[in-house]
């Protein structure tokens, strides 16, 4: 694998010292990085979760909008800070590892690097501490 | 191709006695190819050396800086071929988000730091450098960023079928939780794998570098786990701290490595 821009390692050395769960994906969308409050959050190792996409790791927090509502591929942050290149936020509900469904605050911000490149996005998940059955 | 030292000190000169085996001179490299094209790497205090190097083509000077801290480029004002209206010097080094490198290099070559602006120096250019890979005469250049405080680029140079990876100021260690174990995670890796001749960074000893983490520089151990992890052919040691004298130098090398580990001193010539 080759290595990651520079940029990138440094916001992977971030994200791993946070207490939030950031995920880190590449320019295509494919995940690079989650740290362990993901693992907490939605029940999977990173080690077990490499090479999957980011959207296939979505798929399994059963997204939908935060009123349950279906949230179509083109309405989530991640989707938005990559295409447009523009920071977007939106409360979602996942289906965390526990089995309980959360209420979280989505956010997405593109990664422009030195010379403008663009290298991919972070998202924060924050938990709103709103729980649902 | 060869490369020769001609400022081996880190952060800020230490010149007297007390290091005169390894130099008290900040970091500034020449390199030779075997045709007698040069390149100038850094211009630390150590470039005052090539003042009188009379195997630097007047004609054309090519300096590529890594970064602008001062300790590398605080021997440009005193490095003659700047003021020569004969020597054609091209400056090569890395923009900032919001500034070219004139610019940025425009703030220490300006008074109040230095009487004389970049602008007026007669046959002076200024080459923007960004991560990717050029050519000048026989060399072949790759630099890419690399870990160290603002932007700051590594030199990988290929000449005469020899490698050379030039990262003078680099904290490998920063960045990854397994190093030396994900080459994806270190910085400097693809730059440096399997070179024949690693210059890097040998800043502190084991038991300062706790109290200087983040401050962009490795550790003993650290430059020679990274050497390892690359493939590197030889290391030679670079960026010396100021604090270390001749003696702790010769006791910090007194190391075993998988591979030949040359002291970086002031003034030696090393074939790649």
């Amino acid at each position: 694998m080759p290595q990651h821009p520079i940029e990138i390692i440094l916001i992977q050395q971030w994200a791993s010292m946070m207490s939030v769960p950031i995920w880190i994906t590449d320019a295509a969308g494919d995940l690079i990085y989650f740290n362990e409050p993901t693992e907490a959050l939605i029940g999977v190792r990173f080690e077990d979760g490499d090479g999957l996409s980011a959207s296939d790791l979505a798929a399994r927090f059963e997204i939908t909008d935060a009123d349950g509502s279906e949230l179509h591929w083109h309405e989530r942050p991640l989707v938005i800070a990559l295409e447009k290149q523009q920071p977007a936020q939106r409360h979602i509900r996942i289906r965390a590892g526990d089995g309980t469904t959360k209420v979280i605050a989505d956010t997405a911000i593109p990664i422009v690097g030195e010379g403008h490149r663009q290298l991919g996005a972070m998202v924060l998940l924050w938990d709103t501490g709103e729980d649902h059955p | 191709m060869k490369i020769t030292l001609s400022g081996t000190r880190g952060s800020v000169g230490r010149a007297g006695p007390e290091t005169m085996a390894y130099g008290g001179d900040t970091s500034c490299v020449l390199v030779t190819a075997d045709d007698g094209s040069t390149l100038v790497l850094d211009a630390g205090s150590g470039i005052r050396r090539l003042n009188n190097d009379f195997s630097l083509s007047p004609d054309r000077i090519d300096i590529l800086l890594t970064h602008l801290h001062m300790d590398h480029i605080q021997g440009l004002g005193f490095f003659k071929p700047i003021f020569d209206p004969n020597s054609e010097v091209n400056l090569w080094g890395p923009v900032s988000s919001t500034m070219n490198l004139a610019d940025r290099l425009g703030r220490y070559l300006s008074p109040p730091l230095f009487p004389v602006r970049l602008r007026d120096l007669p046959r002076v250019g200024v080459r923007d450098v960004r991560p990717g890979s050029f050519d000048i005469g026989p060399f072949s250049i790759t630099t890419d960023l690399v870990m160290h405080p603002g932007p700051t680029l590594g030199f990988r140079i290929e000449a005469d079928g020899a490698s050379i990876a030039y990262l003078p100021d680099h904290e490998p260690a920063l960045g990854s939780d397994e190093f030396p174990k994900a080459p994806e995670w270190t910085s400097g890796y693809d730059l440096s794998r399997g070179v024949d001749l690693l210059v890097h960074d040998f800043q502190y000893t084991e038991a300062e570098y706790p109290s200087r983490q983040g401050w962009g520089h490795s550790s003993v151990a650290q430059a020679v786990a990274f050497a390892t992890q690359v493939g590197a052919g030889r290391l030679v040691t670079f960026h010396h701290d100021p604090d270390h004298d001749d003696a702790t130098l010769d006791e910090v090398h007194d190391i075993d490595t998988g591979f030949e580990l040359i002291p970086g001193r002031a003034g030696l010539t090393i074939e790649a």
